[in-house]
Parts: structure tokens; sequence; C-alpha cells
């Protein structure tokens, strides 16, 4: 089994290899898609020679990066394309594990129900074998590493690549059960980047599962265990901060990183949806709808949880695509890691509706962003509208993307309990309809 | 949204797909013809309108009265060109700094990939000149640039002494707000480009070019006049830029305007506009101003030394002043009192020329079809393709589905038969992989392989290049094509499914993003391609498909091209020289791409060609 990932792993660097030495290089690192102006490598570098200046990195208005970031590459500097080649396949290899160890667990609850007799008669169709399980680890992997957004993210030394990595492992610790790593983990990537403070919710409902903990309001072992493990995520927080502090002995990163984040006052161009509306916007009027937007973020957790309480994986894809469409400054490397889980679902595929033309779309905006910015930035033909309207379009497709997967999951879940072949009170045969 | 997410909606609306699928696909190129072509006719045309208020609400009184003095000049100036061989470089110094003006010269040198027999040109040497006249209003942060090529024999001549007749008259004036560069190019496109290179000091193309001495500002509009006869008829007007990119619709408006104005008559395409509209005759006439403009705009090559200015955000226009059999002539003065006023309103400019339109088609010089008309012409065409991918996708996910089970309506209930064997993706892989390897050998073994092939064989250096580009094309048809069989025993008809949806998805993609570049060029691929992509299959009538396949390939319609462009502009040709044409025109695409990067034959070399010899993969599909 660790062979074929050892061949895609040899796959990745290969490509990744070739293209930093290629002229293309250049380019893709200078595309306003891949790189933020919070983790574009050129702002590194700047950092980094404020750094070692004996300026604070944070006294210009261009570097966004926390201080561990600075610090790392302070001595791997010589080492970036290594670094990051590295992390992203120590990003698949965490996925490729977690995965692995989620299909046992869940291989195991399908067991366990299907013995108490849980599910309906005739759905012997969607019960999931081991045949189609094996390879999904692999294909998870593979759809990490080899997808052109995250090859295009590594050239561009785009430090998202280093938030995945985190990210990764905090679901590495999560499945594995440690709640200890999952909370430091958590609180790493909360540190890098503030959103992931919303995959909190998943992960403990993920633990509680684990440890067979019902998640209910009076129960003493919710309550116990969830204020454990708040108290966990919040200690290495402060442990962290504080380290960051001790390292450049100011707070200066905690408004240019945080503060950066979510008052989003760099209103460049990207795939995401903040730039245009703030950048045709009152000035006065800024203030509501970045505190709306922002809310917008954080706000489906609640729903989320109530209704994915049962699955908590599926509630942290759901969300780690939320993030990923709705944050401030979202770059393709944070799609990558959530289209890498895409496999993992492949289960649901019977169930999509749109995935043709969803999957087009997407395909189609990506290749127009590069034209369009060609004919608004050099050809100075289109304007910012034009771009705005194929983000727009990206933007939308991936909700409707991840909806359609949404509906998908709730109604398998339905068919499995009331059989795939429901008949209405006449004898006839029904159909699910989501209103 | 409902009717995405009501399954019953959604069931229904699928069989509808499925079952009309060939009469809406007629019927959407039916309408995606008929739109384009009801696009000359006048009601269906906006009516030119100036954008800008810098220009719209002073009036300029010209005074320009040198006309005497253009045309000594110009004698001057052809006496010292026939004395020095070629551009009078010293004269040209000397006569501008007389002027007043600050004087530079540049020079530069290219070597061709190979000779441009139509030219005769290989390795080129060449000077430009250029005279700034400083704006005594402002500090040297903008400038505008009128621009003379200086051609060979007694070509343009009068340009030369009018430009300096009126660089003479401007530097008594005192309104300048901008510095206003006057420039003779020699080597007309190549100097040019030389020359925006060294101004803006990049290097995109490999033209060797001493640097810049003296700069004006950010160049805000240039014009580039081309006037050979002391007295002219009419001007005629081009548009067309590298890679069909156009000036601001304000430029050409203000043009037409101050030719109104002073009574000129101005063409455009060499047609004059006619008086009536709702006539068939004058409904053809524009239809055939529309159709040059799209043919010449589809070439993507600069149709006059202003068309490399747009690459660096620089509105121009190219005039021609043309002298032809009409009675009433018009003088240097009213030509310079043109050009004046124009400059004049340019120079009230308070920011670039942004305010009217970038994408249009010009039916008449008075009428425009902006891009939000004139698009869907081109979306009904994609709706085709899209329509058969929807049909394709339909009919491969049904064969997913066990057939006792309903059609399936991307909603699939029944159990999937996975008994069935089927082609995996990867018989989708050599037919792509080939395809583009051809499609790269075609991009890049002409030039490389034009040592080699010019010492084995007894031909030119440019006909070898042509040549090998026309076998390798050729070459493409003989590929093996069949490489499926060897991976798999599957000779299911899932396999050219998929294969003909992938290529009509790569299509779609590939034209969208042609068309949003360049309309016309999208258009005219897609007008041809589209339709004949949609009906291949390996079932049916093979050679007639073979042949209709043939008949729509990217050179097949470079020949029709040349045929439709010959027939538009009056000289219709025979098919001998039609073909010597078409040579011609692949060489000069080729020469575009490394002269000054024009991107219409990597395009269809690397992208157009390799999709359409998937679809002819999926001909010949066993």
């Amino acid at each position: 089994m660790a062979a074929p990932l050892v061949l895609v792993l040899l796959v990745a660097v290969t490509v990744r290899a070739v293209l930093y030495r290629s002229s293309l290089a250049g380019l893709i690192s200078e595309r306003v898609e891949v790189a933020s102006p919070l983790n574009a490598w050129k702002r590194v570098v700047e950092g980094l020679a404020l750094l070692d200046l004996g300026v604070s990195p944070y006294s210009g208005d261009v570097f966004h990066e926390t201080p561990l970031v600075i610090y790392l590459f302070h001595f791997l500097i010589d080492y970036a394309e290594l670094v990051f080649m590295i992390t992203d396949m120590l990003t698949a290899v965490a996925l490729y594990l977690a995965i692995q160890d989620y299909n046992k667990v869940l291989f195991k609850k399908q067991k366990l129900l299907i013995e108490l007799d849980k599910y309906a008669p005739d759905v012997a169709e969607l019960i999931r074998t081991p045949m189609e399980m094996h390879y999904i680890p692999l294909k998870v992997a593979l759809f990490y590493l080899l997808n052109p957004y995250t090859v295009m993210s590594c050239i561009a030394k785009s430090t998202c690549a280093i938030n995945n990595t985190v990210i990764a492992f905090f679901i590495l610790a999560t499945i594995k059960g440690s709640a200890f790593l999952s909370a430091v983990f958590l609180a790493l990537a909360t540190y890098q980047s503030l959103y992931p403070l919303t995959l909190f919710a998943p992960a403990l409902l993920y633990l509680l599962q684990r440890q067979f903990i019902p998640v209910k309001m009076k129960s003493k072992d919710f309550w116990f265990y969830t204020v454990q493990y708040a108290g966990l995520y919040l200690a290495s927080l402060v442990v962290i901060v504080c380290l960051s502090f001790f390292l450049l002995n100011s707070w200066d990163f905690i408004p240019s990183v945080y503060g950066f984040i979510l008052s989003v006052p760099d209103l460049t161009p990207n795939v995401g949806l903040f730039w245009y509306f703030f950048a045709e916007m009152f000035e006065h009027f800024s203030l509501f709808f970045v505190c709306v937007f922002q809310i917008n973020v954080f706000f489906y957790t609640i729903p989320l949880a109530v209704k994915l309480k049962e699955h908590p994986i599926f509630f942290m894809f759901v969300q780690l695509a939320i993030i990923s469409i709705f944050k401030s400054y979202p770059t393709v490397g944070d799609i990558a890691l959530y289209m890498a889980f895409l496999p993992l679902w492949s289960h649901l595929y019977r169930f999509l509706r749109n995935i043709f033309i969803l999957s087009c779309v997407l395909i189609v905006c990506s290749l127009l962003f590069p034209v369009l910015w060609h004919l608004w930035i050099y050809a100075g033909s289109a304007n910012s509208n034009f771009y705005y309207a194929i983000t727009l379009t990206f933007n939308v497709g991936q909700i409707l993307l991840i909806s359609d997967y949404f509906y998908a999951f709730l109604q398998r879940e339905y068919y499995l309990t009331h059989g795939l072949y429901l008949t209405r009170k006449d004898g006839t045969e029904a159909m699910l309809v989501l209103k | 949204m409902g009717l995405l997410s009501d399954p019953y909606r959604r069931r229904a609306l699928a069989r509808l797909l499925l079952r009309l699928n060939t009469p809406l696909c007629a019927l959407s190129f039916a309408a995606g013809l008929g739109w384009f072509l009801g696009l000359a006719f006048q009601p269906c045309t906006l009516r030119a309108y100036m954008s800008e208020n810098a220009m719209g609400s002073t009036m300029v009184e010209e005074r320009f009265a040198a006309a005497p003095r253009a045309l000594a000049y110009a004698r001057q100036f052809a006496g010292h060109k026939k004395a020095a061989r070629g551009m009078p470089v010293a004269w040209l110094e000397k006569t501008m700094w007389n002027l007043g003006l600050e004087v530079y010269k540049q020079t530069f040198s290219r070597t061709l990939p190979f000779p441009d027999e139509l030219r005769e040109r290989y390795m080129v040497k060449g000077t430009n000149v250029y005279g700034i006249l400083r704006a005594p209003r402002a500090a040297s942060t903008e400038s505008l640039v009128l621009s003379v090529p200086c051609s060979e024999g007694q070509h343009n001549n009068q340009a030369v002494g009018l430009m300096l007749a009126l660089a003479s008259y401007f530097r008594g004036q005192i309104y300048w707000a901008k510095d206003i560069i006057f420039l003779v190019n020699e080597h007309d496109l190549i100097g040019m480009e030389a020359w925006l290179e060294a101004y803006h000091d990049v290097n995109v193309t490999d033209v060797l070019s001493s640097g810049m001495l003296g700069r004006a500002g950010a160049i805000q509009a240039a014009i580039s006049l081309e006037l050979s006869s002391d007295v002219i008829t009419s001007f005629d007007v081009a548009v067309e830029g590298l890679n069909g990119q156009l000036p601001n619709l304000d430029l050409v408006n203000l043009f037409y305007a101050f030719c109104q104005k002073s009574g000129l008559l101005c063409t455009i395409q060499g047609k004059l506009q006619r008086s009536d509209w709702d006539s068939l005759p004058a409904y053809l006439h524009s239809l055939q101003t529309m159709l040059l403009m799209v043919l010449k705009q589809g070439s993507g090559r600069p149709q006059g030394d202003h068309g490399l200015f747009l690459r660096y955000h620089i509105e121009a226009i190219t005039v021609h002043g043309i002298n032809s059999f009409r009675q009433h002539k018009y003088d240097m003065g009213t030509v310079g009192k043109t050009l004046e006023g124009m400059f004049r309103k340019l120079n009230n400019l308070l920011e670039r020329l942004h305010q009217s339109y970038f994408f249009y088609l010009l039916p008449s010089l008075s009428r425009f079809v902006s891009i939000g008309v004139y698009m869907p012409a081109f979306g009904f065409l994609i709706l085709i393709l899209v329509l058969k991918a929807l049909d394709l996708w339909m009919k491969l996910s049904r064969c997913d589905v066990d057939p006792a089970e309903q059609p399936c309506d991307g909603d699939p209930v029944g159990p999937v038969a996975s008994e069935e064997p089927k082609p995996s993706l990867l018989t989708l892989v050599p037919p792509l992989l080939i395809c583009h390897a051809t499609g790269l050998a075609l991009y890049s073994l002409p030039i490389l392989g034009l040592r080699m092939a010019t010492r084995h064989f007894p031909v030119s250096e440019s006909e070898a290049v042509v040549l090998t580009a026309i076998a390798i094309y050729v070459a493409g048809l003989a590929l093996p094509h069949n490489t499926h069989r060897v991976l798999t025993g599957a000779g299911s008809d899932r396999g050219w499914m998929m294969l003909k949806l992938l290529s009509l998805l790569y299509l779609a993609m590939q034209l969208g993003c042609i068309a949003l570049v360049n309309f016309s060029l999208g258009f005219l691929l897609a007008v041809t391609l589209v339709p004949v992509a949609a009906v291949v299959q390996p079932t049916g009538p093979k050679p007639l498909q073979a042949v209709l396949l043939v008949l729509v390939t990217p050179a097949a319609t470079l020949l029709f091209c040349i045929f439709l462009y010959q027939e538009l502009v009056e000289c219709p040709i025979t098919v001998l020289e039609g073909w010597q044409q078409f040579l011609q025109a692949i060489a000069e695409g080729l020469l575009d791409h490394h002269l000054y990067g024009s991107i219409v034959f990597p395009l269809v070399a690397l992208f157009v060609y390799p999709c359409w010899l998937l679809l002819w993969n999926v001909l010949f599909w066993k």
C-alpha cells in the first residue's frame, strides 16, 4: 500500500522540481489567484529583509505573515523551495494516514449499524465495501499533490501551503483521537490564519464520538470533555502567541496579521468576494459590511453543527470549503485543500446532480481568470467588472458544488434509514425533493 | 433554482434536451449566424457618440496654413532620401533641430527567423528619428505621438513633409499641455516595435536597439499618418491592431468628427458610408464593411503602425490619405487642419481615453456594434457544443444505469451495472498526448528544422518553413489514431463518446477564451468548426464526414478567408493566386509571431489544431 504513495510523491516532487526551474515559476508567483497579500512569497522576503536589518518586519505595510513563519524562513531561506515541497508532501502523507484511519472507523461503524439492523433492508447497494474504500486514501493524496492549484501554490511559494500542512496535521491528530495534539495543531492553524477557529466544533464532535460521549446539554461528561478540549486549545494558543511576542518583543503582529485579516484593508483583486465589493463601497459603510462578511464565514458553523452532529468529518470538509470560499484573502491553495477530500465522498457520486456542469464551470472559470486579467491589466480593454464576474461565477460554482455534496450526503443518509425505494401512501414510487 | 432542485422538472428538462437535441442545435446555429448577419443592419446598431467630456465640449479653431511649406519639406525629404538611399537621418535631425525640437535618434537591428520574401528583408538595420516638442504649460508627464513611417521609394514623402510643417506650426503655439513626439520610423512595424520597446524600456521581442536618451511623458494617444500624394480625395482609417486589439472608440469618433467638420470624405475598410440604410444594397454594403473588419481583426495582424501601440495601453489609429479619381480634392492645408484639430482635442484630455468602448465592430464609421450586442451571436454557437456535451454526458451516464431502469437524467437512482467492462479514462490519454505532440511539432519544427530543410531540398528558406508547416499539418491526419485498441479491448461506443465529450468541452473552452481576446478570430473558428464538431461520429457516412471535417480545419478556414477577403475588396483572384497568398499568409503568420508576438499562430498550432485532431480521432474510432 505504501508503494503507490511513494510513487505519487516522487511524481509530485519531479513536477515541482521541473516547474521551479522553468520560466513559468516567475509568471505563476505573480498571479493574484495564487498569491494573496497574506501569503505572497515576495512579502515574506520583504519581512525577512526588514528583520535582518533589525527593524520590526511589521513596520511597513507589506508583511502580514505570523512571526513563527518568518523565523522558520529566517533559518531556512536558502532551502525555501525544498521547504515548500516538503510541506506539500507532509500534507499529503498526513491526509493519507488520516483518511486511512477514518475509513477503518467508518467501516466499523457501518458494520455495527448493520448488525444492529439500523439500516433499511433494500439498501445493499448503498453499503460501502472495503474494495472500493481501499484506494480512497491514495486518491486523496493524489488529488492534493497533483491538483494544478496545489502545484501552482507550491511553485509560487505561497505560505498557504504551510497553513494547509498544519490543518492536515490537525485532521490527522483528530482522527487518531489525540485530543492534546489536535488542540495544539488547531491552535497553530488558528494562529496562522484565524479562520480555522471554526474547525473547533467538528473536531470536538469527532473526539466526543470517539470517546462515546453523547452530545447532551445535561451530560456531565460532555461538559467536562468540552471544557478540557477548549482549555487545551486556549492554553496552546496563549503559549504560541506569547512565544511570538517573545520572538519579536512586540505586539505589532496582532494588528498586522489579525487586524489585516479581519478589516480587509488590502483590496488587491483575488478569487474571493471581498475586493470588488469594498472597492466599490462608500468608506463609511465599509465597517458594517466588513462585519457582515466576516460573520458570514463563522455563522454557518452553528446550523451545520446541529445538522451534521453525527458526521463530524463531513462537517469538517464543508467547513473547510466555506472558509476557503468566504475568507477575506482566499487563494487557489485553500481551495486545493478541500478539493483533496472529494474522493473521500466518491460514494455520494450517484446522488450528485450537477457535478458535470459544476466541474465545467470551475474549470472554465480557472482558465478565464488569466485571460480576463490580461484584458483588464495589460490590454486595458476590459475592466474590473469582467474579472469580478468570473470571480463571482467561480464562487457560485464552488458554493453549488458544496451544497450539492451536502444534499447528496443527507439524501444518502435518509435512504440508508428509510430504504432506497420509497413509496408514497398510494403505492407509487416517491422521490425525495429538497425544498 | 427550482429547476435545479426539483427532480421532476429536472427529468422533464433532461428528456427534452435528449429528444430535441438535434433541432435545438440547428436552431442555435441558425440563431447565431442570423444574429451575426443582423449586426450589420442599421437599426440593430448604435449611433457612434463621443463619451469623453474633455473632447466634446470644447471647440477648437484650426489655423494651420503651412501647406506650401509641407510640400517643400516633402520635396526636400524626397531628394535627401534618394541621395542617402534610405532614411536621411542627418537631414531629419538637422531639420527637426532647426524647428526647435529636442531631437534624438535610436538605432536598432533585428535578424528575422527566416527571410521575408514579400518585403525582401532578412537582417534589418535601421534608425528611428524623433523630435520632442516640450509642452510649455506642463511638466512632461504626458505626451502624444504623431508617427510617420519612412517607407522605400517615393512612398510617404508627403506625410513626412506634413509632419514637419505641423511641427513647426505647433512649436509656435502656447497652449500645449502635453509633449508631442514627432517620430519617423524606418522599416515600418519592426522600427515601430523597436521604438516602443526602447521607449518603455522592455524587451518583448528580440530586437537589439540602442537605449533611448530622451523621453517625454506617458504616451496618451498616437496617430500614425500615411500620405503619398500632394492632394487627397479621402481618408481611410485603420483600427485593427496586434491580436485584434482595438483602440478606444472615442479616438475613431474624434477623427470622424474632424473629417466631417472640414468636409473630408472618410472611409473605413476602403468603403464609403452610404446615405440610405433601408435597401438591400445598403445592407449588403455595411455587411461587407463589417465582414472586412472581422477578417482583418481575426488575422491578428496590425493593419498599420498604430497596431503596436495598443499593446502598451496607448490608443492609436492609422490614417491613410487616398488619392483616387474623384473630382473634389483636398490640399495639405485641410489635412493639416484636421490633424491639428485632433491634437488640440487630445491635448485637452484629462485622463486616458477610457470612457468609450474597446470591444466593437464597425459596419460604418457612424455606427457601431458593442460587445454586449455581438456576443450573443457567439454564445449561440457555443451553446451547440454545450448542448451536445450534455447530450453525450447523459447518454454516458445512462450506460452506467441498468437499461431496465428509468432513463437516467443526472439523478440516477437505478443500480450500477458494475459487471459491464468500462473503458477507463486512461484510453483518452494517448490521443490527447499524440495530438498535442503534433501541435507542438507544428509550432516549433518549421523554424528549428529550417537549416536542415534548406540543405536537403532545393527550396528557399521561406518556402522551406511554409512547406514544413504544411507537411506536419497534413501528416497529423495520418498519425496512429487507434492507440486505444492496445490499451483495452473496448471497442464500445463509450470510448468515442468520452473522447468526443472531451474534445467538445475542450473546443468550447478554447473558443470562449479566444473570443474574449479576439472576437473575430473566435467567431470565424466557431462558425466553421462548431457545426461539424457537433455532428462528427464514427457511425454514419464516413467519407462525407471526413470531407466536411477537412473543410473546416483551421488551414482550410484560412484559405476560404483569403478568397472571401479578395471578393470583398472587389478584386477576385484565381485559385493559383489564392494558393500563393495562402502560402504567404502562413509565412507572415509565423513572422508576426516571432517579430511582434502575435498569438494567432501559436494558438492555432498548440490548441485549435490538436483539438481538431481529436475530432478526427473520433471520426476514425473503431
